[in-house]
C-alpha cells in the first residue's frame, strides 16, 4: 500500500505525519520526495547508507561535425540550444533531456553526457527503510530524482510512505502518480484552508482516494479547513491536537510514536483509518 | 547600422514592450537608410526559454545593439555571444529611444535579471 502525506504549502506537517505512520507499522519504507528541502531523515537518522548519483542527459555538441543546419534549434521546444556566430550554445538548465536534438542531427555532431542533479540516498531506522532525495541547490526540476526515488516502492514492504513536496506543481504530481491513497494534511487557518483546496483539486483531478488530517488542532477554535472538509464532503481521517509534548518532541528531533504511548497509538488509529479507505476503494472501485 | 528594439505592436506609433523575450513584435531600425521593418517574435508564445529564442532572432536579424527596458540572463548570453551591445531603453517612446541612441545618451543595460520564467509581472 503506498500512502502520499501531501499539503497545499509548507509546514503544516507532512514530515511529521509521514514519518511517524512510518514508524508506527512493524515494518515500511519511508520515501522524501521534497528533494528541495529534505528533512525525514533528521528523525530517522538513517544508518548504513548508501548513496547513488542521479543525473540526467544534456547534448554535448562536436564543432568540428556541426554545419550549422540549426535543425536541432528549430526542434527544440524548450529554446535550450541557440546557433550564433558559427557556435551551438547549449543552455543546460533549459534543456529537459527528451534527446531529439540528438536524434535529428543529421552530422551525428550531437551526443549525450551526463549533467548531474542530485542524489538518492537509502538507510535504515529500526523497522523503516528510509530513502531520501536530493536535489542539487541551483537546479530546476527534481522530477528525475522523484523518479528514481518512486522506484524503490515495490521493495516488498507492506507500508510505503511518500513525504511530497509542499504545493500542487508537477513535482507533487510526480510524486503521488502511483499512490493508492493520498493524505492531506491542512492547517486550522483560512490561508491554511486556501492551501487546501489546492491540493484537494489536484487529487480530484488525478481521481486518488483522499482524506483529510486536520492539524494543530485547538479545541473551541474554529477550524476553516474542517469547515471546507464539511462543506465539500471530504473524509476527515483524524485530528492532532496543537500540543506542548508534541511540539517538545518533534523540535528536539524525535520520532513521536517512538517516544510517547498516546501518539502511538494516535497515528496507529489513523493507519487504520487510511487501510480502511483503501480497501473500501478496491471494493468500490477496482 | 540596424538597432532592434522590441515593442508592443507593428506601428512606429506603439510603444516599447516592457518584456524582451515575450514582445509581440521587433522592431528593426536601419540608422543610415532611416527604414524601419517588424518582425513577428515567434518565441512570444514558447513553452519557455522564450528569452534564448527571442535572441537568436536578433541575432539572425544582424542588428548591431538592442534597446530593451530589461533583459534576461539567457538572452542576454545568446546576445553577448554575438557581440550585440544591449541599451536600457530611456522611456515608452520608440522615436525618443532612436534620437537617444543617435545622440549617445543612451545607457547600457547592467542589469541583468535571472529571468521571469512565467514568474514576471504584468
Amino acid at each position: 500500500m503506498k500512502i502520499a502525506v501531501l499539503s497545499g504549502k509548507g509546514g503544516t506537517g507532512k514530515t511529521l505525519v509521514s514519518v511517524n505512520l512510518a514508524a508506527s507499522v512493524k515494518e515500511s519504507t519511508y520515501i522524501d520526495c521534497d528533494v528541495e528541502e529534505p528533512n525525514g531523515h533528521l528523525f530517522f537518522k538513517p544508518k548504513n547508507i548508501q548513496a547513488e548519483e542521479i543525473s540526467v542527459k544534456i547534448p554535448k555538441v562536436d564543432e568540428t561535425l556541426c554545419n550549422g543546419c540549426r535543425k536541432c534549434v528549430d526542434f527544440c521546444k524548450f529554446n535550450a540550444l541557440a546557433y550564433i556566430v558559427n557556435n551551438l550554445l547549449v543552455f543546460e538548465e533549459v534543456c529537459h533531456s527528451c534527446g531529439g536534438c540528438i536524434l535529428f542531427c543529421p552530422e551525428k555532431a550531437l551526443s549525450e553526457k551526463e549533467r548531474f542533479i542530485g542524489e538518492v540516498q537509502r538507510g535504515i531506522s529500526e523497522n523503516v527503510s528510509v530513502i531520501t532525495g536530493i536535489l542539487n541547490t541551483g537546479i530546476a526540476s527534481g522530477i528525475p530524482i522523484i523518479k528514481r526515488l518512486l522506484s524503490y516502492t515495490s521493495e516488498g514492504k507492506e507500508f510505503t510512505f511518500i513525504d511530497c513536496p509542499p504545493g500542487s506543481a508537477c513535482i507533487v504530481m510526480e510524486s503521488i502518480k502511483n499512490a493508492d491513497f493520498c493524505i492531506l494534511v491542512a492547517e486550522p487557518t483560512l490561508f491554511g484552508a486556501h492551501n487546501l483546496k489546492m491540493v484537494y483539486t489536484l487529487v480530484k483531478l488525478f481521481d486518488k482516494p483522499h482524506g483529510v488530517l486536520l492539524n494543530k488542532c485547538l479545541p473551541g477554535e474554529d477550524n476553516p479547513s474542517e469547515q471546507f472538509c464539511i462543506d465539500n464532503g471530504i473524509k476527515i481521517l483524524g485530528k492532532i491536537p496543537f500540543d506542548h509534548v508534541l511540539g517538545k518532541i518533534n523540535s528536539n528531533a524525535q520520532i513521536l510514536v517512538r517516544e510517547n504511548q498516546k501518539y502511538h497509538k494516535l497515528f496507529s488509529d489513523l493507519l487504520q483509518t487510511v487501510a480502511k479507505e483503501v480497501r473500501h476503494e478496491a471494493v468500490t472501485n477496482p | 547600422m540596424k538597432i532592434a528594439i522590441p515593442v508592443d505592436d507593428h506601428s512606429m506609433e506603439t510603444n516599447v514592450c516592457q518584456s524582451f523575450g515575450r514582445a509581440p513584435y521587433f522592431l528593426i531600425y536601419d540608422n543610415e537608410s532611416k527604414e524601419s521593418a517588424f518582425l513577428d517574435n515567434s518565441a512570444a508564445a514558447s513553452q519557455g526559454g522564450a528569452g534564448i529564442k527571442a535572441a537568436q532572432i536578433i541575432v539572425d536579424s544582424q542588428v548591431s545593439a538592442l534597446l530593451t527596458p530589461r533583459c534576461g540572463e539567457n538572452a542576454a548570453n545568446v546576445l553577448k555571444a554575438a557581440n550585440i551591445k544591449l541599451y536600457k531603453t530611456v522611456n515608452d517612446s520608440i522615436k525618443d529611444n532612436i534620437r537617444a541612441y543617435n545622440d549617445g545618451t543612451i545607457s547600457l543595460l547592467d542589469e541583468i535579471h535571472p529571468g521571469f520564467h512565467n514568474h514576471g509581472g504584468k
